[in-house]
């Protein structure tokens, strides 16, 4: 007989302001299967439970470079999650990136980051330099 | 020149440019002084996202927050004063402020303090060792990194786990620079418990918790940190002593409000409110960091507005409160916001429970209200909505807390 390894993590839920401290137990077998869920106060938290334990999303941000820019730096962030294992590759890209002012927020900055399906745009406008 | 207006707002963060919006909105007319080129305060800084859900109900980052604030702003009639720094407000209603052009004076009928908080720094710890190089409080790195495009360290040791700690031990480790840890002297984390994952563990960042530095080393710059494991009583444990060589200790050590250039107010050690955001000084308003330290810009904003509207209300003599009931800390209750309840008024009351809770049961006694609260810490700000209560015998509220079985 095969052993299954069962895990024991806690998960704080951040789908809504209500953030829900959940205690899950699954087995980490070649497919995660999810024994127990304990403390989600509606269906969304096992969703993201689902999602914590096979392939983590976060959101991302950073601020890049300004050209021309009344300051230096102009702050940015993914418009949706993107898997935590990919952070890291997108900071590289990040730092190498310019963009010229003037830039509004909102401007995307990146399309479709690494295949991810989401966009790097602006959080803050910065003017052209007077 | 000399300015004439209803209500002045000191300070142009998140609590000030909301207070600038409500005082409009209730008939005010409206001076905001901000200190910086620009408003937002803080906001601008913090790049992060975890701002407005509850103000906006969008999850937003610091800038996006203000810019939203700040085109709110623009819709109204408030005349907006930047770069201009406030030096004194007398008792008559005058304030004195200074900008490139010189100094200048405003007569006002009401006053909203809205000032913020500033970074206890490091010698406030009393660490015995050389004062190199290398050692800053978190916001002081976190503009070096995200407003200015500096590297401020190679790598780096953090004190203190609350939010804006683990916040900034993310945002070194993503910059590249080496994070060794985060030391805490508490047995749990300072911070949000989503932060602890967002910032450290999704990095494998150590957290050392009951854990304190005890000697910095460096010749010029820092070289090294050390760091003991303390008991219960924050007493150093022998032998259990951890040196860290790193160029960089970072700092987030608590905030503390900000009430200057006022010397006349109540204090505690920020502004003493009613649930109108009023002071021991009837025409002067405050909201925000300056009252207590807030977790979430939303709970800031919110009473910004609260401490606006009534201001305009008061200018335009239209706010008397006839009765202040006084709230008492009781049981296990470290911080508590306001002090004073004008019982005509609705009221949320802000706090923090001194220790750990597994299930806190929060009570305000005479007025029966109780909340239960699951894994109760001190570093998560609880809040309770209470409606008005007309009791003209009622003196006194006491708020407490205690363990349910
Ligand atoms: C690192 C960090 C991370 C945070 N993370 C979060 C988060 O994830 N989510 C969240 O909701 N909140 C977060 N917060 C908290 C939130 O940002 C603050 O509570 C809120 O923005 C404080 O607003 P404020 O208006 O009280 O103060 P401030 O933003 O400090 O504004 C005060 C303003 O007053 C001005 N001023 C002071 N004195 C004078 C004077 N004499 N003359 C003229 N101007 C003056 C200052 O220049 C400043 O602009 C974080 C805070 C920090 C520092
Ligand atoms: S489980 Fe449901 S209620 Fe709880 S935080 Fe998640 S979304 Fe909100």
């Amino acid at each position: 007989m095969n052993s299954v390894e069962y895990k024991k993590k806690k998960v704080v839920c951040t789908t809504c302001p209500l953030g829900c401290k959940i205690n899950v137990i699954y087995a980490d077998a070649d497919e995660i299967e999810i024994v127990e869920v304990k403390g989600n106060r509606c269906k969304r938290g096992l969703e993201f439970v689902k999602q914590e334990i096979t392939d983590p999303l976060r959101v991302v941000v950073t601020s890049v470079k300004v050209e021309d820019g009344e300051i230096p730096m102009a702050s940015v962030r993914s418009d949706k999650p993107v898997p935590l294992r990919l952070i890291n590759d997108i900071m590289k890209i990040l730092k190498e990136t310019k963009v010229k002012a003037p830039i509004k927020r909102g401007d995307v900055v990146i399309q479709n980051i690494l295949g991810t399906g989401s966009d790097i745009i602006a959080t803050r406008s910065v003017n052209r330099k007077k | 020149m000399k300015y004439e207006t209803d209500v002045v707002v000191l300070g142009g963060g998140g609590g000030g440019m909301a207070a600038a919006k409500a005082a409009d909105k209730n008939g005010a007319n409206v001076i905001l002084i901000e200190r910086e080129e620009e408003n937002g305060g803080v906001l601008n800084q913090c790049i992060h996202n975890g701002f407005g859900i509850h103000y906006y109900r969008k999850d937003l980052t610091g800038p996006e927050f203000k810019e939203t604030l700040q085109e709110e702003l623009e819709h109204t009639n408030v005349k907006v004063l930047n770069s201009a720094f406030v030096l004194d407000v007398n008792k008559d209603k005058q304030l004195t402020f200074v900008n490139h052009k010189g100094i200048h004076e405003i007569k006002t009928k009401a006053l909203v303090m809205a000032t913020g908080a500033r970074e206890r720094h490091f010698n406030s710890l009393a660490v015995p060792g050389d004062r190199v190089a290398g050692i800053f409080t978190a916001g002081v790195a976190q503009k070096y990194i995200n407003l200015q495009n500096l590297k401020p360290a190679n790598s780096a040791l953090i004190v203190g786990s609350g939010d804006i700690g683990l916040i900034m031990a993310r945002r070194l480790h993503l910059e590249g620079i080496e994070v060794k840890g985060v030391v805490e002297i508490l047995p749990y984390p300072g911070g949000l418990e989503r932060n602890v994952q967002q910032c450290l563990r999704d990095y494998n960042i150590p957290l050392y918790l009951s854990h304190t530095v005890t000697r910095v080393e460096g010749n010029k710059r820092l070289g090294k940190v050390y760091v003991s494991q303390v008991d219960e009583n924050r007493q150093i444990i022998p032998n259990t002593e951890k040196i860290f060589n790193v160029d960089s200790l970072v700092t987030s050590v608590g905030l503390i409000p900000l009430t200057d250039p006022i010397k006349f107010v109540e204090t505690a050690p920020g502004f003493i409110t009613s649930n109108t955001n009023q002071t021991s000084e009837d025409w002067i308003f405050a909201a925000g960091n300056c009252t207590v330290v807030f977790d979430l810009v939303d709970y800031v904003s919110r009473e910004g507005e609260k401490a606006g509207k009534y201001a305009a209300l008061y200018a335009q003599n239209q706010y008397f409160p006839e009765q202040k009931v006084k709230v008492i800390k009781g049981k296990n209750i470290n911080v508590l916001h306001p002090m004073y309840i004008d019982p005509n008024e609705r009221t949320k009351l802000y706090l923090r429970v001194s220790k750990t809770f597994k299930r806190a049961e929060v009570t305000v006694e005479p007025l029966g209200i109780k909340m239960v609260e699951e894994e109760a810490r001190p570093s998560e700000m609880i809040e309770i909505s209470m409606k008005p209560f007309k009791d003209k015998n009622l003196k006194e509220i006491e708020v407490s807390a205690r363990e349910l079985g």
